[in-house]
């Protein structure tokens, strides 16, 4: 019997000829990351183990993005703490103020993840580079302790879903509606332990940019990884980004999935999901009347240069309306200095937004913009659950680039195609 | 390896947001988490909770984000045992991982009500629940995550391993 792309991919890193879904494997790792919250719990199991070095230092990576610029003393400590690990330890890639970006986007950016790899994160997100034909799952602190000390980690090889992409996408929708669509359609336990396998004609429609995002929010499907077949833009982003070898491995003819989908991306409309769970989605249509009080375009569902691209072309020569908090945050710094260069920060500082640091801030209630009782925010983000950015009587929807931006202009969830033509 | 104690019921999805929100995430102290566990959900579990209680839940218990700190909140708040019909995949892995007992058992999640008294056999999967004088029996774990339980967590498993 065939294996999935996934399955090719563990069974290579494990040094097996196939692999079955079920089956309990210990595989070669290519990169191991954590963050300010989750390396400062891993760095005492580290210990812990005994080991004095990790396994390799070029293939440990640490990012501080999510309470930083530290939001206060606590987490000053906490990041003080990776940090002396990672100058003790000679971790190559570390990434602190100046130079760090939230975690998903700046990996692909640095060319650290590469088609092929096998990838473990201390995050939830860290399916995102299954964009890149990757193999990437989220791990907690332990799993990267271990994973630091040993260079390995133990996986059950999932089953898969297949999705398969057609049709042409229809303007104003992008891979955000495409995600919380399928969030929709199959809910937040829908892809439990499985991989979320993307195939068809309509992925040649969605962009590096999309990609990430689609694979990032696979999570939320409870999925253990979303992975992309690797295509000319695939190699194209990696060759632009990265020195580093890839490998592609492609699904059997014969793989077997549990479930198959058909994704016709012209029926597709802009999608936003409702509190509190990303899968209780309406199309923007059906949305209502629902005022809002904040609007939040970043992190590392939709922070990269196209989102904010579009969040800019919207903002540019219009005003967000009187009482919405208005705050867009580039996802890496060169992100930020591209932003710079096409003019869009001034489109968006000039609509009464703000433009920050790159931080993953308001994304898990941390910081730069909480709610209060009461409030309601649409976001660019990836979970709307209770009291995620703030209070646990705050409300978040969550939505695309060109949702949120039209939002912030009308003060209501809005549809970007019925804003006013400006001349 | 035995676990008895009060049963607090929540339903689907009870995310890692609610279990431990990330304001509470700038420290590490599994002692200082478990002060604010359930918060979110249940304002009232610190107060109420003692030693050896338990935790049943419907399907997708732990979805959202990796943190262990989750797990590790339950845990250091003196509960003995998690039973659900399903969990979100990185709290299942997170939780073996640190030596949080775990059960699926969608039969137990569906019949067992707030307060009843349960004890749990771990070595066969057997949880009764006393309160209601029934029983329903769990999937036990695979041999390779028993060696993980057995070892008190993956950290003095591996340490093993690299000490051999
Ligand atoms: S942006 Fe949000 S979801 Fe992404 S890594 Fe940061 S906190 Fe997590």
């Amino acid at each position: 019997m065939g294996m999935t792309m996934t399955q090719k991919i563990l069974a290579h890193a494990a040094g097996l000829e196939s692999v079955k879904a079920g089956e309990l494997i210990q595989a070669k790792l290519d990169i191991v990351m954590g963050n300010d919250i989750t390396t400062a719990v891993a760095i005492p199991e580290f210990k812990k183990t005994g080991a004095k070095n990790v396994f390799d230092k070029d293939k440990v990576v640490i990012v501080l993005d999510h309470f930083t610029p530290n939001k206060d003393i606590k987490a000053a400590e906490q990041c003080k703490c990776s940090r002396e690990f990672a100058f003790d330890k000679e971790i190559k890639n570390f990434f602190d103020v100046g130079e760090m970006g939230i975690e998903h986007a700046l990996l692909p950016e640095k060319g650290i993840v590469v088609p092929g790899d096998v990838i473990i994160g201390a995050d939830s997100h860290t399916c995102t580079y299954g964009a890149l034909g990757a193999f990437s799952t989220g791990i907690g602190s332990t799993d990267m302790a271990i994973g630091m000390a040993t260079g390995e980690a133990w996986f059950k090889v999932p089953s898969a879903i297949k999705f398969n992409i057609v049709g042409k996408m229809p303007k104003n929708v992008s891979g955000k509606d495409v995600i919380l669509h399928i969030i929709g359609l199959i809910g937040v336990d829908g892809a439990l332990y499985k991989s979320m396998e993307f195939v068809g004609e309509g992925i040649k429609e969605i962009s590096m940019d999309g990609r990430f995002t689609i694979a990032n929010m696979a999570i939320e499907a409870g999925a253990k990884n979303g992975i992309f077949p690797v295509d000319d833009l695939t190699i194209e982003y990696v060759k632009e980004h990265s020195n580093k070898e890839y490998k592609v491995f492609e699904a059997d003819e014969d793989a077997e999935y549990e479930a198959e989908y058909t994704i016709d991306l012209s029926t597709l409309r802009p999608t936003v999901a409702f509190p509190h769970l990303p899968e209780n989605t309406k199309t923007v249509d059906e949305a209502g009347d629902v005022k809002i009080d904040q609007v939040v375009i970043g992190s590392c569902t939709n922070g990269r240069f196209e989102d904010m691209k579009i969040a800019a072309d919207i903002l540019r020569g219009r005003h967000v309306a009187k009482g919405v908090r208005t705050i867009v945050i580039p996802a890496t710094q060169q992100i930020y200095l591209d932003c710079i260069k096409a003019g869009y920060v001034e489109d968006i500082i000039k609509a009464g937004a703000i433009f920050s640091t790159p931080t993953c801030g308001p994304c898990l209630g941390g910081h730069m913009g909480i709610l209060a009782k009461g409030e309601r925010c649409v976001s660019t983000t990836n979970r709307n659950f209770v009291g995620r950015m703030g209070h646990v009587e705050s409300e978040v929807y969550l939505a695309s680039p060109a949702v949120a931006a039209a939002s912030a202009i009308t003060g209501k969830i809005t549809d970007p195609d019925k804003l006013e033509v400006i001349e | 390896m035995e676990a008895k104690g009060r049963v607090f019921k929540y339903g689907d999805n009870v995310d890692t947001d609610v279990i431990i929100p990330a304001r509470y995430l700038n420290v590490s102290s599994g002692e200082e988490l478990a002060k604010y566990c359930m918060i979110d959900i249940d304002a009232d579990f610190v107060n109420k909770v003692q030693k050896g209680d338990i935790i049943v839940a419907n399907k997708n218990f732990g979805c959202g984000s990796s943190r262990e700190h989750a797990p590790l909140a339950i845990k250091c708040a003196g509960v003995s045992c998690v039973i659900a019909s399903t969990f979100a995949r990185i709290f299942y892995r997170n939780a073996i991982n640190i030596g949080l007992p775990i059960l699926e058992c969608d039969e137990a999640a569906k019949d067992i009500e707030e307060g009843n008294e349960v004890s749990i056999d771990f070595n066969t999967g057997i949880i009764t629940n006393i309160t209601k004088n029934k029983t329903y029996q769990a999937q036990a774990f695979p041999p390779f995550i028993q060696k993980i339980m057995e070892n008190d967590g993956l950290v003095e498993y591996t340490k093993r391993k690299i000490n051999d």
